[in-house]
């Protein structure tokens, strides 16, 4: 680890230090990426409920089993994200674990960093923690267990968080409670995300672009598993119902733009 | 080391009399990674928390401090004694904050780093993320641990402690979880008699090496030598207990084919972890081996094969058997200052 720091600030010092050319207003794809440079790709998120921006607490929601629901809490993780360019090389993050919390906007924009100058095509991340992290002891940061993403019974993390209320809940307090967790076996709650660009982020020392991608939260409760709040509307343990949940939400995300 | 000495320099320089048999903190220099000869390679390792006397010392303060339970009355300490091998003595179920009962026995704590699972049920994956159970479970530490953090950044003691074990006095999670998996994932128990005469430093007695032969021929296939457990989850026939109805394993991962499952425990030091079993229904070995292997009453379709078979123990061979158990008792670790709340 140690030494992992040390080459890294070597690394940006070397970087910093290196002079470089006045760029091009557009620069050209290299045939292969400039691993000796590099720059920054932004992934903002937004979260929208059939297509509305979500606001917590305060707005009313209506899933596909046309239940109304209100979102007081919305936490996820994004892990192990890669950027693939056109010619199949992939950047894969060496550090790369964000909790995407939709109170705390900062958490909104991933900042991937010290990305190779290239053009890219697509991008691959988990939504949740790869299964080497949910067993490899105490964490920090993105990955502390006091950020109350973690299931301390049965070892490993909460994938993704939603909590709410709907007057259709089966609970007698009509909350709606959905911790997903479970990282192995087929009710494993990581879903793998491709998303392919509209057209290329273009990343140079120079150059960061911004990659617009919007979380489609009805997506949770519709497509293909429809939710209904009254029978399911407390899932805190891994299982049908989380697995029906999580196979939703592995295509709630998609690319609206790529600003250059 | 480092820390010890300054202590004992400022304790000096204080002028304040300090007892020079009584040091304020037990040393502990000489605390190491060990794995004792003929034993497997451990399943967690210090790679990733490189093991210090100061980090085993922030750990051991941690471990005797009420400081991680919402009312400051409980530590890990209070429900894991040392005379009882870090199990807890007389105590059937776990006793947490405000006399809550929880609803499973307090195991032995040794030799933590061969288990590849922790809990009864197997559902804590790793040595460190250990201490997060009882801390936020209600009817054992009730705190959160953001609050435990805080509790501990405001704390004047730990100061100096954290800076001997990390360099500076920032309070992470991360860095309490693993200072304490370096004084629990420490506790080693090698020193029993057992393992005295399987070095050949000593013999059992007629009726202990009888003992051990029945325990060869009709226990060792789960309580595996050396550490007295395969770490794998059996229904040995238990009858369910319907003040908890705790499925065991089956919890952890949803399969019905592990109903009523536990982990077998190690049976170290286990003359002075009474009592016995998950929930801890049995108060003497007697006890137990009179009701352990009859089968009956338990969860039949999840029912251990070899148990299923039978396993047969007359009035003679228990007592035999039991005389080899206390075999494993070791009075080094039991009594070992350096684990000891100081
Ligand atoms: C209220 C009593 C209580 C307190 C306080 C307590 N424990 Fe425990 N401990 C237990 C019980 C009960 C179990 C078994 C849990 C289970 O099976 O679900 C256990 C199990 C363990 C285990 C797993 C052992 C194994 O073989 O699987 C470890 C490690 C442990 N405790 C360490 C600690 C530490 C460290 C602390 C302090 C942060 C602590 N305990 C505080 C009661 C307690
Ligand atoms: C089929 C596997 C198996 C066999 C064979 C077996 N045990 Fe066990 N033993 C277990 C399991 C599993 C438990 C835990 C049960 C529970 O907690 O409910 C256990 C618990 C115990 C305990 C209680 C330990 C504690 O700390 O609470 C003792 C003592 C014990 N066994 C002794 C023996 C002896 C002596 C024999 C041989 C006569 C034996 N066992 C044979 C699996 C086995």
């Amino acid at each position: 680890m140690k030494n992992l720091l040390f080459i890294l600030l070597v690394s940006v010092v070397a970087f910093s230090c290196k002079k470089t050319d006045a760029p091009a207003p557009e620069p050209l794809p290299p045939a292969t990426p400039a691993v000796d440079t590099t720059g920054t790709l932004n992934i903002d998120i937004s979260h929208v409920v059939n297509n509305n921006p979500l606001l917590l607490s305060s707005t009313s929601y209506t899933n596909a089993h046309t239940d109304t629901f209100k979102v007081d809490l919305l936490k996820y993780y994004i892990s192990n994200v890669q950027l693939i360019t056109a010619t199949g090389y992939t950047y894969t993050e060496a550090v790369s674990y964000y909790l995407v919390d939709h109170s705390n906007p900062s958490s909104l924009q991933l900042s991937i960093k010290k990305v190779p100058r290239a053009n890219y095509n697509s991008v691959k991340f988990l939504i949740g923690i790869d299964s080497l992290h949910n067993v490899s002891g105490a964490q920090s940061g993105a990955l502390d267990p006091a950020n109350a993403m973690f299931w301390t019974w049965n070892s490993g993390y909460i994938m993704a968080k939603l909590e709410g209320t709907s007057n259709q809940s089966g609970d007698p307090t009509k909350k709606i409670t959905f911790h997903l967790g479970g990282f192995y076996g087929t009710n494993s709650s990581v879903k793998t995300v491709y998303l392919t660009f509209p057209n290329a982020a273009i990343v140079s020392e120079s150059h960061t672009p911004i990659v617009n991608t919007k979380a489609e939260i009805a997506q949770w409760f519709s497509n293909p598993n429809v939710i209904n709040f009254a029978t399911t509307y407390a899932v805190t343990t891994t299982n049908s119902s989380s697995k029906a949940i999580a196979d939703n939400y592995a295509s709630m995300f998609s690319i609206t733009s790529v600003v250059n | 080391m480092r820390l010890v000495f300054t202590i004992l320099l400022l304790s000096i320089i204080s002028g304040c009399s300090v007892d020079p048999e009584i040091k304020p903190i037990i040393a502990a220099d000489n605390i190491k990674e060990i794995i004792p000869d003929g034993w497997p390679t451990p399943y967690y390792n210090f790679s990733n928390n490189p093991l210090t006397p100061d980090g085993f010392i922030l750990g051991r303060t941690l471990f005797y401090d009420p400081i991680f339970s919402s009312d400051n009355t409980i530590s890990c300490g209070s429900c894991h004694q040392q005379f009882a091998a870090f199990a807890n003595l007389a105590h059937d179920v776990s006793h947490g904050v405000n006399g809550l009962l929880g609803k499973r026995n307090t195991p032995a704590l040794q030799n933590l780093n061969w288990n590849t699972s922790f809990a009864h049920d197997g559902g804590v994956t790793n040595l460190e993320f250990f201490p997060s159970v009882p801390i936020t479970l209600p009817y054992e530490m009730n705190e959160t641990i953001n609050h435990v953090v805080l509790k501990i950044s405001n704390s004047s003691k730990y100061k100096p402690l954290l800076i001997a074990a990390f360099g500076n006095d920032t309070v992470t999670s991360q860095r309490l979880f693993k200072a304490l998996a370096q004084f629990t994932g420490t506790m080693y128990s090698f020193n029993s008699k057992y393992d005295q005469v399987k070095k050949g430093k000593d013999t059992y007695t007629p009726q202990e090496q009888i003992g051990y032969n029945l325990f060869v021929q009709k226990c060792a296939t789960c309580h595996k030598e050396p550490l007295f457990s395969d770490y794998l989850f059996r229904n040995i026939g238990l009858s369910i207990n319907p003040a908890y109805n705790d499925s065991g394993r089956a919890h952890i991962t949803g399969n019905a084919s592990d109903r009523f499952k536990f982990k077998t425990p190690s049976l170290r030091n286990i003359e002075k972890s009474a009592p016995y079993a998950h929930d801890g229904r049995y108060s003497s070995l007697t006890q137990l081996l009179s009701n352990h292997f009859t089968g009956t009453g338990g969860y039949a379709p999840t029912l251990d094969a070899q148990i299923q078979a039978g396993i047969s123990l007359t009035t003679q061979e228990m007592n035999d058997i039991i005389t080899f158990l206390n075999t494993l008792t070791d009075p080094t670790f039991l009594t070992d200052k350096r684990f000891s709340e100081n």
